[in-house]
């Protein structure tokens, strides 16, 4: 790792004033992804910003029709929430699938969100369930929020507060994972709410995670299995590692697909 | 360079350190507790999995700077007194351990599951140790020792 300067604000607005005032900062949530990116000198940031000890960001709250879960809020604590588990199994469900325990202890949803690795599970939950992601500075609809491979619509020195998830209908994500390393090598979330009918998909694309229209207009005619058992993507701007192809991935998209649809009932 | 201080093994600690230190270097390096290995240093492997305020994480995937003010449990601390912990007794009673080095990691993992999830089976543990590798044992027997001392705990 390089040399930095570390820092761990105890409020919001001491955060944003560290952050205005550093060269280089990177806000560091629970690093599990962050913390080895410094380890291999991926990164080289002047300044760390350690959310971690911000109370206000730790949260899970079900209010109305939504479930409101603070940025720094670990994946454990989002799999084991009675709330969570009751409005939306399926978040619950897939925060309990990221990583290994020992992750989920540390890791955060701003933080996967906010890193958007296009292999992440938190951004097809957003993207799927029609989430309002409130930073410092705005509200940003997960449509607008993830730009691409590692990139979102946030901007220098804003920081995630809370992300809104609307309880949805009937919703379920199917992840096939990498056998080592635990991230996507494709998963698909699949939604019914008051937004409609939602597929999304993380792992397989080069910009990140994507929605897939074909298969939300199949749905919509037909919630089953079989309304998405024939819709193959392109191969073209998949990824294609040594893990698997592009045309691999293509083919794994719908067989998550189907099985997300199956299992959301 | 700056101090941080925490509590390990119900003992004070505190040094000087450059932030970029890790947790597992803080442990090994400053306090002498070569208990916590590392072993693929890429959060992968679990052999550095400590207690933080009784959460099981990775140690080498954790700035000391992080733990400011927390209370840490490594392999040392389970056993004060000299008597094994009763998931250490189970390692060593159903051969879960043949080189030893994912074993401090293994057992750290094994005592948070078991205070988690009070009703393990086996398929639950073979999940709960998808952060730990182990290279020697096929998993078979960590897993009866893990059940064995869940029983003996409850």
């Amino acid at each position: 790792m390089y040399q930095f300067n570390y820092e761990r604000p105890k409020t919001l607005a001491d955060a944003e004033a560290l952050l205005a005032k550093s060269d280089d900062p990177k806000i560091l949530a629970g690093g599990q992804t962050l913390i080895p990116t410094l380890k291999q000198r991926l990164a080289m940031p002047s300044d760390l910003i350690d959310i971690g000890g911000i109370k206000d960001l730790d949260f899970i709250r079900a209010e109305g029709d939504a479930v409101m879960i603070g940025a720094a809020t670990r994946h454990a604590k989002v799999a084991q929430s009675a709330e969570v588990k009751k409005h939306n199994p399926a978040l619950a469900a897939l925060a309990a699938g990221i990583g290994d325990p020992a992750v989920r202890h540390m890791g955060t949803l701003g933080g996967s969100i906010a890193n958007n690795d296009p292999a992440a599970d938190y951004p097809a939950a957003c993207l799927a369930l029609d989430a309002k992601i409130h930073t410092t500075k705005r509200l940003i609809e997960a449509d607008e929020f993830f730009k691409g491979m590692f990139e979102t619509a946030l901007q220098d020195g804003e920081i995630i507060k809370e992300v809104t998830f609307p309880h949805p209908e009937k919703a379920a994500y199917m992840k096939f994972r990498n056998p080592a390393s635990r991230y996507a090598m494709v998963g698909v979330f699949v939604s019914k709410g008051p937004w409609g009918i939602r597929v999304a998909v993380t792992g397989a694309g080069q910009n990140g995670v994507f929605r897939v229209k074909e298969m939300e207009e199949a749905l919509a005619k037909n919630w089953s299995p079989d309304a998405v058992a024939n819709i193959k993507l392109p191969a073209k701007g998949l990824n294609a590692d040594l893990h698997g192809s592009a045309e691999y991935r293509a083919h794994l998209v719908t067989v998550m697909a189907k099985r997300a649809v199956a299992a959301a009932g | 360079m700056s101090v941080i201080s925490m509590t390990v093994n119900g003992k004070p600690a505190s040094a000087d350190i450059e932030a970029r230190t890790l947790l597992v270097q803080f442990i090994r390096e400053q306090l002498g507790l070569t208990g916590t290995h590392v072993g693929c240093d890429t959060s992968q492997c679990g052999a550095c999995v400590v207690h933080v305020d009784g959460r099981a994480v990775k140690s080498c995937t954790m700035l000391a700077a992080q733990a400011e003010g927390a209370e840490i449990l490594t392999i040392e601390g389970l056993a004060p007194n000299g008597e094994l912990h009763p998931v250490q007794a189970a390692f060593r009673e159903h051969h879960g351990l043949q080189c030893g080095f994912c074993t401090p990691g293994m057992i750290m993992t094994a005592v948070d599951m078991i205070r988690r999830i009070p009703d393990l089976d086996e398929e639950t543990v073979r999940e709960e140790l998808e952060g730990n590798i182990c290279r020697c044992t096929g998993y078979h027997n960590i897993v009866k020792a893990i059940l064995a001392a869940s029983q003996e705990m409850r």
